[in-house]
């Protein structure tokens, strides 16, 4: 399979995790290119959380190579992967914020922690701030997690993936167990980062929408809101649609392959929520 | 039979690996030296008021108990030195230890086992931090520190507790007390009494951070890690005590 190394995000060959006797990833490949935005769909336990993890490092594939940027993760020490992860902007499904931080902290937290970043005070301030502000949130800086709300939580989340500028972002479940206006200003948000930032955008949901919106919405600076694209570049935005199902690939393609699919359990995913 | 075995193996493995782990970082940085401080509060200071209660009460008890057998040999004024050498190389190590097994073991296990479950301890390790040289080393240099020191509170307070009773119950002179429980002591009862809380430090740490840092299952496995810590660091104190002692009577 010939493939351009640079353009390569990140790149799963054969990956599988095990956890006792139950497979979580099963032979898993595919590519994700630079500007890209991938959308992976799948039932609780179908392995989205352990392939987003397994991107991070978080977990070592039993077997299967996995490259970010072009590096290979295998038999890489913790701190070299702390290298790799600084350019990795994670949204976790709970938000995975520190409880025992303030919003502020949480925000500044990778950009004081991490080698390539360790700014001094003032300025992890200052870009905490910035990132907030992306999100909308700058009146939150001095609050802890637990006084915030579901989606508030999740913002903050966002606001500390994003706060490195890091080429690529992923996003766990942004919108699991949040009503449907909250849901869309989250997606509306994803969106709003990959259109201005460029970024190249990773995504687990089990919601036909937010996939359908980032496939079909592009934000635009110039009026402030993400909008819908014309119809023939629908699935043009560089979406990828991917369908896990018991930790294999039940399906990969384009938005409107994915409308099409006959697949049934891919199908669920399509109709269901229509 | 393989399998049966496998799990408690595989599980010792990992509490070795997480000790050599923890061991390491405390050579190498970065330092989180605000959290060790933090850490010498919550386990130490706030450790303080249920060490200093049970010390007095079992040097109380321990003055009553050994003023009625040695009565009967004709022996009261030996309580002292009881009193002193048992708290000193035993008593006092082992129920300070328990208590801050009690507050502490649970109390490290429940906190990582809530930052475990709502991927905290992920996210930690995503934005450039080693969860174990963040929350495990500062937790156990914290420990090491102040166990040996709660330890020589109790002991004092205990001793103090059997006074009490010497002085008031058995009408002995403060003098005749004092006199017996210091002579009675020498450095190696000391020198051990205070190397098994610093041993038993780890113990405690170690095993609070290895349920937490392994809880599974949400809530419920939260709860299910601080029980485990709770009464594998008591076994464990007990089980180390055992084996400290041996050493000592051999020497």
């Amino acid at each position: 399979m010939a493939h351009d190394e640079s353009q390569s995000v990140l790149r799963f060959e054969h990956v599988s995790v095990h956890f006792n006797e139950s497979k979580a990833l099963d032979d898993v490949s595919f590519e994700v290119a630079r500007g890209e935005t991938r959308v992976i769909f799948g039932a609780a336990g179908s392995g989205k959380t352990v392939l987003l993890k397994t991107a991070l490092g978080l977990i070592e594939p039993d077997a299967g190579s996995v490259r970010v940027f072009g590096q290979d993760l295998r038999g890489m020490r913790e701190t070299d992967l702390f290298r790799i992860r600084s350019r990795i902007g994670v949204l976790f499904q709970e938000g995975g914020l520190f409880d025992s931080l303030t919003v502020e902290e949480n925000v500044g937290y990778p950009l004081e922690n991490l080698a390539e970043f360790q700014l001094p005070p003032d300025q992890v301030r200052e870009r905490a701030a910035e990132a907030l502000r992306f999100v909308e949130l700058e009146q939150t800086l001095d609050k802890f997690p637990a006084e915030l709300s579901g989606g508030m939580r999740r913002r903050v989340g966002i606001a500390r993936a994003i706060v490195t500028e890091p080429p690529l972002v992923l996003y766990d479940s942004p919108t699991a167990g949040l009503d449907p206006i909250t849901a869309y200003t989250i997606i509306a948000l994803i969106a709003k980062e990959r259109d201005l930032k460029n970024t190249t955008t990773v995504m687990a949901t089990h919601r036909y929408q937010d996939g359908h919106f980032m496939a079909t919405c592009r934000f635009r600076a110039e009026t402030g809101r993400a909008e819908r694209v014309a119809v023939e570049d629908e699935g043009g935005l560089g979406t990828v649609f991917m369908v896990l199902n018991q930790g294999r690939i039940a399906f990969e393609g384009g938005l409107a392959e994915f409308n099409a699919c006959a697949d049934p359990y891919v199908a669920k995913f399509v109709r269901h929520e229509e | 039979m393989l399998d049966v075995l496998k799990s408690p193996v595989l599980a010792v493995q990992d509490y070795y690996l997480l000790a050599g782990r923890a061991l390491r970082n405390v050579f190498r940085p970065p330092h989180y030296s605000s959290d060790i401080f933090l850490q010498m509060d919550i386990i130490g200071v706030g450790s303080l008021p249920i060490v200093i209660c049970v010390g007095f009460f079992s040097g109380a008890v321990m003055a009553m108990q050994m003023a009625k057998a040695l009565a009967q040999y004709g022996a009261v004024g030996e309580t002292g030195q009881i009193v002193a050498i048992t708290l000193v190389r035993e008593l006092g190590p082992v129920l300070t230890s328990l208590m801050v097994a009690g507050r502490s073991a649970t109390g490290i296990a429940s906190e990582l086992g809530s930052m475990k479950v709502t991927e905290q301890i992920d996210a930690m390790r995503a934005l450039g931090t080693d969860p174990i040289q963040k929350l495990v080393t500062p937790r156990l240099i914290a420990a090491c520190v102040v166990l040996p020191l709660l330890t020589i509170i109790a002991d004092f307070v205990g001793i103090f507790g059997g006074f009490l009773i010497a002085y008031f119950v058995l009408t002995m002179t403060p003098n005749q007390y004092w006199n017996t429980a210091w002579q009675a002591l020498t450095y190696t009862d000391v020198f051990f009494g205070l190397l098994k809380p610093f041993v038993f430090a780890f113990a405690i740490v170690l095993t609070g951070c290895y349920y937490g840092l392994t809880a599974t299952g949400g809530t419920q496995g939260v709860g299910r890690a601080t029980t485990q810590a709770m009464v594998v660091a008591s076994v464990l104190i007990f089980f180390l005590t055992f084996f400290i002692t041996r050493v000592f009577v051999s020497l």
